[in-house]
C-alpha cells in the first residue's frame, strides 16, 4: 500500500518534472553560464541584450510552431527573412528617402523619417504575405511537400538578397527603424505595462472561475488558481524590475510579447488553429470531418510569411542596415526553438510558448559562449549539436509512448 | 507432462503497473489440434500471445510455460528465440514490405546467398515454390506483395510462419479483415496445417468461426482464464455468457419503428476513380433510404461497399452519372462539408486511420466537425464545446476517467463511439455506418445496436455497411448486396438469408 502511493507519487513528479522540462533545461544553462562568467551573464545588461537577440528567431518560431504542427517545415525563412530585410533596407535608403519629401513637402524632416519607416513596415508586410500566399499555394494546392517548396525557396530568397543588396550592404537607416529593434520604452511606462498585465491576468482567471461555474463544470480549487495568476504575475514584475535597473523593457521583447500571445492565443482558441492541430494529428480523418484542410495548411504558411517580415524588420533595425548574409542559418535556430520547446516533428503536437522558452535556450547558448569569449565556430558546432539532441529527444519520448 | 499437450500452461500472472494482465491462468493446448481463443477486448488474450510468442520475457510474468513438456523461458528482447522454439504470430496488422515480392518477404532476413553477400535468387524462389506447394497456399510466388488482396497478403504471412518450421502457429484476429470467401480460403488452409501436424493458436471475435474450424476454445474474461472445452460441447450462446459473465438473451435488440416514406434516393450511380480516369469505382446502384430506416449493405471485401458510401460523402473518385435527390431535389454532393450541410454523417471503416485524431482528446475528437457552433470568427467558446460534448458522451455511455484524456488510451468500442458521437453532434438526418462494429466485443456491439434503434426511433435514417451476415440480417430493414462495384439486388430482410446474400455477393455480372 505503501509503495503503491510512493510509485504514485513518483509518477506525479515525474510527470511534473517531464513538463517543466525546458525550463529546467533553461536554468541549469543559466546557472552554468553564471559560474563561468563569474556573474557577467546574469547581469541586467546581458540579460537584456539575451532577450533582444532571443526575439528575431523567437519570431519565426511562433509561426514555425504551427507549420511543424501540420507536419510541415519551412526552411526558407532564413533567406525570406534576409530578402525581407534587404528589402527593408533598400526602400529605406533607395525609395522613401527620395520619396517622403516630394509627398509630404510641408514635412520636416524628422518627420519624413518616420512616414518613410511606417511605409517600409507596411510595404514588406504586404510582400511578406505574398511570399507565403506563393509557398503556401504551391504546398497546399498544388500538393508540392512542403520540405521541396521551402528547400527551393530558401535559393530562390537568398538570390533575391544578392539581387536586391548587389552584394553590397545597405545603410543608413531611419532613426525610427533603428529604435524598433534597439530602444527602449521609459521605466514608467514598463510599469504601467506591468500594472495591466498583472490586472488582466487575474481578471481572467476570475472571469474564466465564473464562466465554468455558470456550466456547472468542477473547477480547480481557488488557491492554485490564485497561485498560478500569482506566478506569472511574479514573473512579469520581476523581468519589468530587472530591465529597470539596465535601461527599461526592450521593445522588440515588447512585441514579440504581443505577437507571442496573438498567435498563441489564434493557436489554441480559434478553428483555424485546432484545425492545424487537427490536420497534424490526422490529415485524413480531419478531411473527413469536413474541414478544408488546403485553406488551413495555406493559411499557416501565409501567416508564416508574415512573421517572417516582421522577424526581416526588425533584424534590419537591429543591425542598422541591410547586408548580404542576413538571415542566414536561422531555419535551423528556429526549427530547433521549436523542437526544444516540445513541438513535435511527426506534426500536431507543440505550443507557442514551448518555442518562445526553446528559443531563449538557443539564444543563451550562443550569448554565453560569446561572453565566455569563445571561438565562434564553436557556436555552429553546439547549436548544431544541440538540433541534434532535441530531436532525439522528441524522438525517445515518441517511443516511449507507443 | 503429458505427450498429448504441446503447450502447458501454468499459473501465468502478468501485471502492468496498475493492472493485472492476466491473473493465474492455467490450461493446456493438445498438439496438431485448433485451439480458439475468445474473450472481450482487454480479457487477457492478446497479452498470453505475447508472453508465448516472447514479446514479453520471461522475467516480467510469473508461472511456467511449457512447450513439448519442457519449460521455455524467451530473454529480453530476443524474439527470434520464440520462433526457434516453433512458435510464430500472425498479427492483425500485416507486417509485410508491400514493395517486396513474396519470396523477398517470406525469406527477409534469411535470403539464400553466394559469394558472402549476394543473393540467390533462384535457390529463393525455388523454396519459396516448395514452401507454397507443400502447404497448397495459392499465391504466385514472385508477386509484388503490394498487388496482392488482403486475404492473399495473410497466406504470406502464415507461409512465412511455416518456412521458419512453426509448429505452434498463432493468429491474433485473422479474420477481421477478410470477406466471407477469403475467410473460407483460410480456414481450408488451416485444415490442411492441421494434416501436416501443425497447433493453431485462433483467436477470434466472430464467435460463429469457432464453430467452423475449432477443436477446443478457451475463454477468457477480465486476465482470468474461464473454461477449456471441446467445441462441439458449447454453442454460441453458451460462449457468449462465459465471455461477458452474464445472460446475453438477445444478440440484437428489438426495435418498434414507423418506417416513413424515402428521403434520400440515389439512381444510376456511377463513379470513376479520379487516379485512374478509366477505372469504374462503382455503376448501375441505385436504391432509396426511407425514413427511420437502417439499409444494411452487404458484400465481400473489395464489393464497392466503402466506395460507395465515401463516394456518397464527397470524398472519393468523380461522380460521372445519375443522380441523387434528398426530400426530393437534387443535391451535389463534393466534399465531407456538402454532405454535412445535406445532413449526411459518415462513421468510417477505420476509426484510427480515418475517424479518429488518436493522440488528441476524447473531447476535441467529438467536437471537431461541429467548430462552428462554439464558435465565431476568432472565439472558441470551450465551456460550451464542453458542455455539449459531455451529453453525448454521457448518453453513449463513454468509459473515460475525463473527456480531456487522449482517445488512443479508451478501448476499441468506446473509441468507436467517440466516431460515432462525433458526427451525432452534427445532427444527421442520415448516419452511414461503416463496418460499425469491426473489431469490438459483444458487450460494446450491442451498445451500438441499442444506440442505432434509438436513432431510428427519432428518425433518423441508416445505411450500415457490415462484414458479419449475422449482423446485417439482425439490424437492417433492407440489404443491399454489392459485387464488383454494383449492386446486385435488394431483399427485404424477411426475405433475405445468409446463402442469397452470399449468392448475390458472389454474382459476378
Amino acid at each position: 500500500m505503501l509503495t503503491e502511493q510512493n510509485s504514485a507519487l513518483l509518477k506525479k513528479i515525474r510527470h511534473g518534472l517531464k513538463d517543466y522540462t525546458v525550463l529546467i533545461a533553461l536554468a541549469l544553462i543559466w546557472a552554468l553560464f553564471w559560474v563561468l562568467t563569474d556573474g557577467i551573464f546574469l547581469k541586467p545588461r546581458n540579460i537584456s541584450n539575451l532577450f533582444r537577440q532571443a526575439s528575431i528567431i523567437s519570431f519565426l518560431a511562433t509561426g514555425m510552431v504551427l507549420v511543424i504542427v501540420l507536419g510541415n517545415i519551412d526552411l526558407s525563412v532564413g533567406s525570406v527573412v534576409g530578402f525581407l530585410s534587404a528589402v527593408t533596407a533598400f526602400l529605406q535608403v533607395k525609395v522613401f528617402y527620395e520619396l517622403m519629401p516630394r509627398i509630404f513637402p510641408s514635412m520636416e524632416a524628422a518627420g519624413h523619417g518616420i512616414m518613410s519607416t511606417i511605409f517600409t513596415i507596411i510595404a514588406v508586410l504586404i510582400l511578406a504575405a505574398i511570399i507565403g500566399v506563393w509557398q503556401g499555394s504551391l504546398i497546399a494546392y498544388l500538393k508540392i511537400p512542403a520540405f521541396i517548396v521551402t528547400l527551393g525557396g530558401m535559393q530562390i530568397f537568398r538570390g533575391g538578397v544578392l539581387g536586391v543588396t548587389q552584394g553590397k550592404t545597405i545603410s543608413p537607416m531611419e532613426s525610427s527603424l533603428v529604435s524598433i529593434a534597439q530602444g527602449y520604452v521609459s521605466n514608467g511606462f514598463g510599469w504601467i505595462i506591468a500594472l495591466i498585465v498583472v490586472g488582466v491576468i487575474y481578471f481572467t482567471t476570475i472571469i474564466g472561475r465564473n464562466q465554468k461555474k455558470n456550466y456547472g463544470f468542477e473547477i480547480s480549487a481557488m488557491w492554485k488558481d490564485v497561485l498560478k495568476a500569482t506566478i506569472i504575475s511574479g514573473i512579469v514584475v520581476l523581468y519589468v524590475f530587472i530591465m529597470n535597473r539596465y535601461r527599461g523593457i526592450q521593445i522588440p521583447v515588447l512585441i514579440l510579447a504581443g505577437v507571442a500571445l496573438l498567435i498563441s492565443y489564434i493557436s489554441t482558441n480559434t478553428r483555424f488553429g485546432r484545425y492545424a492541430y487537427a490536420v497534424g494529428g490526422n490529415l485524413e480523418a480531419t478531411r473527413l470531418s469536413g474541414i478544408n484542410i488546403k485553406k488551413t495548411i495555406f493559411l499557416v504558411h501565409v501567416l508564416m510569411g508574415v512573421l517572417s517580415g516582421v522577424a526581416g524588420i526588425i533584424l534590419t533595425g537591429y543591425v542598422a542596415a541591410g547586408t548580404v548574409n542576413a538571415g542566414q542559418n536561422y531555419e535551423l535556430e528556429t526549427i530547433a526553438s521549436c523542437v526544444i520547446g516540445g513541438t513535435s516533428l511527426m506534426g500536431g503536437k507543440g505550443t507557442i510558448i514551448g518555442a518562445m522558452v526553446g528559443s531563449l535556450i538557443m539564444a543563451s547558448i550562443v550569448n554565453g559562449m560569446s561572453v565566455m569569449n569563445m571561438d565562434i565556430f564553436w557556436q555552429y558546432i553546439v547549436k548544431g549539436m544541440v538540433l541534434i539532441i532535441a530531436v532525439y529527444i522528441d524522438v525517445v519520448s515518441n517511443k516511449q509512448k507507443s | 507432462m503429458s505427450d498429448d499437450y504441446i503447450l502447458e500452461i501454468d499459473n501465468v500472472t502478468k501485471e502492468f503497473p496498475g493492472v493485472v494482465a492476466l491473473s493465474d491462468v492455467s490450461f493446456n493446448v493438445k498438439r496438431g489440434e485448433i485451439h480458439g481463443i475468445c474473450g472481450e477486448n482487454g480479457a487477457g488474450k492478446s497479452t498470453l500471445m505475447k508472453i508465448l510468442s516472447g514479446v514479453y520475457p520471461h522475467d516480467t510474468y510469473t508461472g511456467k510455460i511449457l512447450m513439448d513438456g519442457e519449460e521455455i523461458k524467451f530473454e529480453k528482447g530476443a524474439i527470434r528465440q520464440a520462433i526457434e522454439h516453433g512458435v510464430s504470430i500472425v498479427y492483425q496488422e500485416l507486417a509485410l514490405n508491400a514493395f517486396s515480392t513474396v519470396g523477398e518477404n517470406i525469406y527477409l532476413g534469411r535470403e539464400p546467398v553466394r559469394f558472402g553477400d549476394v543473393i540467390n535468387w533462384n535457390s529463393l524462389y525455388s523454396k519459396t515454390k516448395k514452401l507454397l506447394d507443400t502447404y497448397g497456399l495459392d499465391i504466385p510466388f514472385a508477386e509484388t506483395v503490394g498487388n496482392l488482396g488482403v486475404g492473399k497478403q495473410q497466406m504470406v504471412e502464415i507461409a512465412k510462419a511455416l518456412s521458419e518450421d512453426a509448429k505452434v502457429l498463432i493468429l491474433d484476429e485473422p479474420t477481421s479483415a477478410l470477406s466471407e470467401f477469403e475467410v473460407k480460403m483460410l480456414h481450408a488452409i488451416l485444415r490442411t496445417l492441421k494434416e501436416k501436424g501443425v497447433t493453431c493458436l485462433y483467436i477470434s471475435h466472430k464467435l460463429e468461426e469457432f464453430f467452423q474450424i475449432t477443436d477446443t476454445v478457451t475463454v477468457f474474461r477480465d486476465g482470468r482464464h474461464v473454461d477449456t472445452i471441446p467445441t462441439a460441447e458449447t454453442d454460441t450462446d453458451k460462449l457468449i455468457t462465459m465471455m461477458v459473465g452474464r445472460e446475453m438473451t438477445e444478440r440484437f435488440p428489438s426495435r418498434s419503428v414507423e418506417i416513413g416514406e424515402p428521403i434520400f434516393s440515389v439512381r444510376d450511380y456511377k463513379v470513376l476513380s479520379t487516379e485512374h480516369m478509366d477505372k469504374t469505382l462503382i455503376e448501375k446502384v441505385s436504391f432509396d433510404l426511407k425514413k427511420g430506416e437502417i439499409l444494411g449493405i452487404a458484400g465481400l471485401m473489395g464489393s464497392g461497399r466503402t466506395e460507395l458510401v465515401t463516394s456518397l460523402f464527397g470524398e472519393l473518385g468523380k461522380q460521372v452519372g445519375g443522380r441523387i435527390t434528398l426530400n426530393g431535389r437534387d443535391i451535389d454532393i463534393r466534399s465531407a462539408r456538402d454532405a454535412m450541410n445535406n445532413s449526411i454523417g459518415l462513421v468510417p471503416e477505420d476509426r484510427k486511420t480515418l475517424g479518429l485524431i488518436l493522440e488528441q482528446s476524447v473531447l476535441k475528437n467529438i467536437s471537431l466537425p461541429s467548430m462552428q457552433r462554439f464558435s465565431s470568427f476568432m472565439r472558441i467558446d470551450k465551456n460550451k464545446e464542453l458542455h455539449e460534448s459531455r451529453k453525448f458522451a454521457k448518453s453513449l455511455r463513454i468509459k473515460a476517467p475525463n473527456l480531456l484524456v487522449p482517445v488512443e488510451k479508451l478501448s476499441g468500442g468506446n473509441q468507436q463511439k467517440v466516431v460515432i458521437s462525433k458526427w451525432l453532434m452534427t445532427e444527421p438526418d442520415i448516419l452511414i455506418l461503416d463496418d460499425p462494429t469491426r473489431g469490438i466485443d459483444v458487450g460494446a456491439k450491442y451498445e451500438i445496436y441499442k444506440l442505432m434503434n434509438d436513432l431510428v426511433e427519432r428518425g433518423v435514417s441508416i445505411v450500415m455497411i457490415s462484414s458479419e451476415l449475422e449482423e446485417v440480417l439482425g439490424m437492417s430493414d433492407r440489404i443491399m448486396v454489392m459485387c464488383e462495384g454494383r449492386s446486385t439486388g435488394i431483399l427485404p430482410v424477411d426475405e433475405a438469408t445468409q446463402e442469397k446474400i452470399m449468392a448475390l455477393a458472389t454474382a459476378a455480372a
